[in-house]
């Protein structure tokens, strides 16, 4: 490769990875919900990753979140899978954020066996827990989840 | 681009678990689809194989090598497809650009799985590989619980009361269970009853064991050629017109697009334009019901009817034979099976049997043109469409 090449794609064109997993998550545990925001569309993406997801730009900047949000819809798990059978009955929730994207996580505080319709649009916050992970996971993963305001 | 025809179809008994292997489970199908081509092994010029998890259920990983070997079409390229429960659909359609493109004459293409031997606790975690691994597997996201979320926001999207719409996704399995009785390869010959449904252990809510499809073991196998070598095989080739392929971000992305999954209905219209028709010209469907709402957010996508309403479709019949759109007159994953790999494969012989006149008692008389849906994971969607050739 030509110097002033490597040098052009060092500089000029390579695009980073502006927020990985590891740092969305290690700020989750330390309170912020962070997201990007996309200076082409003004849209904010969240979870993170390379291209904004309403319109693919790349010129994005790394925004704090306000954790507030509406649950947008629910279900109560009773079968697991494996190593996760000491979780069961558990609520997985899609939350739609006040800065509009949508993001998966655990309602807790609340007892499954009320789960029902009326649950949705209930306006919740967003905090977190550790996944210890398995044999096929990584490691310890953060994750959202809710609560109610 | 070549015209293309299947001219052999091969299907094992769909089954609970089995002590066959997976290379024996697709051996089995493949020299089955090869004798009904009237070909040989050596003919075959390529192998597409979809195949998901033989890494978890039997620590067998790239067994399309070894598959390719073991019905003796040795030394062949031989090409495994992981696109979670669409992968032996992607396996076809890709065999399919091959042969039209002249770069081969004859392929197999296939699929396998041996979901059942692993048990529900294993299964129900190598299935949940097909989610978002760090953004969305940590909160305990489970196949199940997806269509479980897709449930809740379709009755509050389309405003059907929670308790109609499950009467309505009922329906479906039980139409399904019915049309199992005449598929001797299903795993299920059992008929069922809105109230078993109801009556069901609460797996997700709101989804009972009854609105969701078994894990399986099981293969299926097709033979595709060009249009010279089918002349020379069969008066009755049948030939695929259209297809499609498409995919989507996790599911937290896809977000108010929801439940509509956008890449089924990129997918789809590449196949209706391809073919130059639309749902209006199909008389025949196999569609992904892995869990009953997903056949009514099918049907809806793939132009059947009116988003929000396909639940009352079931209700008044308009699903079965003589029906507006018969669907998955197989009994479809629910009753049939769902081995995953081999399940496009598996929609893909039904309606080439359909439009040959060959499936029996649940014939769909006079049907000319057939298409099947089969999605992988939260988003990956293949369609193909498949037209009488005589």
């Amino acid at each position: 490769m030509h110097p002033d090449y490597a040098e052009r794609l060092v500089k000029e064109d390579k695009v980073e990875y502006k927020l990985t997993f590891k740092d969305y998550a290690k700020a989750l545990t330390k309170g912020k919900l962070l997201g990007l925001k996309c200076r082409g569309c003004g849209n904010v993406t969240v979870p993170p990753k390379m291209t904004c997801q309403e319109c693919g730009g790349t010129d994005l900047d790394i925004v704090e979140l306000s954790k507030r949000g509406k649950i947008v819809t629910f279900t109560v798990v009773n079968v697991a899978p494996e190593g996760r059978q000491n979780e069961v009955p558990y609520i997985i929730a899609l939350v739609r954020l006040d800065e509009g994207p949508w993001i998966m996580g655990n309602l807790i505080g609340f007892d499954p066996a009320r789960a029902a319709m009326d649950l949705i649009d209930k306006d919740v916050t967003v905090g977190f827990r550790v996944f210890p992970g398995d044999k096929y996971s990584p490691g310890d993963q953060a994750s959202p989840v809710f609560s109610f305001v | 681009m070549r015209k293309v025809a299947i001219v052999g179809t091969g299907h094992t008994p769909f089954t609970f678990e089995t002590e066959k292997t997976s290379i024996e489970l697709f051996s089995e199908a493949a020299m089955d689809a090869i004798n009904e081509a009237t070909l040989k092994p050596k003919d075959i010029q390529a192998l597409y194989l979809g195949n998901c998890l033989g890494d978890f259920s039997e620590g067998q990983a790239m067994l399309q090598s070894y598959a390719a070997n073991d019905i003796g079409a040795f030394h062949i390229p031989a090409t495994r497809f992981e696109g979670a429960c669409a992968s032996s659909s992607l396996a076809i359609r890709d065999a399919f650009i091959w042969v039209a493109s002249g770069y081969y004459d004859m392929v197999l293409a296939g699929g396998v799985e041996r979901a059942a031997s692993m048990g529900t606790s294993l299964a129900t975690r190598t299935f949940a590989m097909f989610t978002d691994s760090h953004y969305e597997y940590p909160a305990g996201l489970t196949f199940p619980a997806m269509f479980a979320m897709l449930t809740h926001l379709y009755a509050k999207k389309y405003g059907v009361p929670l308790e109609k719409l499950k009467e309505q996704m009922a329906q479906v399995s039980v139409q399904s269970h019915y049309y199992g009785m005449f598929n001797p390869k299903g795993q299920f010959h059992k008929e069922i009853t809105v109230d078993n449904v109801l009556n069901g252990f609460m797996v997700c809510s709101p989804l009972q064991l009854l609105d969701c499809c078994p894990f399986s073991d099981g293969a299926a196998a097709v033979v595709l050629v060009s249009e010279d070598k089918a002349r020379e095989i069969t008066d009755k080739p049948v030939y695929i017109s259209g297809i499609g392929q498409a995919s989507s971000g996790k599911l937290s992305a896809q977000k108010d697009h929801l439940p509509r999954l956008k890449a089924r209905e990129e997918s789809v219209k590449q196949a209706y334009d391809m073919a130059g028709i639309g749902p209006e010209d199909i008389d025949v469907c196999e569609l992904h019901d892995c869990f009953s709402i997903a056949s009514l957010i099918a049907a809806e996508s793939l132009g059947f009817f009116e988003y929000g309403t396909s639940g009352e479709a079931w209700e008044k019949g308009e699903t079965k034979i003589g029906g507006k759109i018969p669907i998955n007159v197989s009994g479809g994953l629910k009753s049939k099976g769902h081995p995953i790999g081999a399940t496009g494969a598996s929609q893909v012989a039904e309606i080439y049997h359909q439009l040959r006149g060959e499936s029996g008692e649940r014939q769909v008389e006079g049907a000319k043109i057939g298409l099947t849906d089969t999605l992988g994971g939260d988003g990956i969607l293949c369609t193909l469409i498949m037209q009488k050739g005589w």
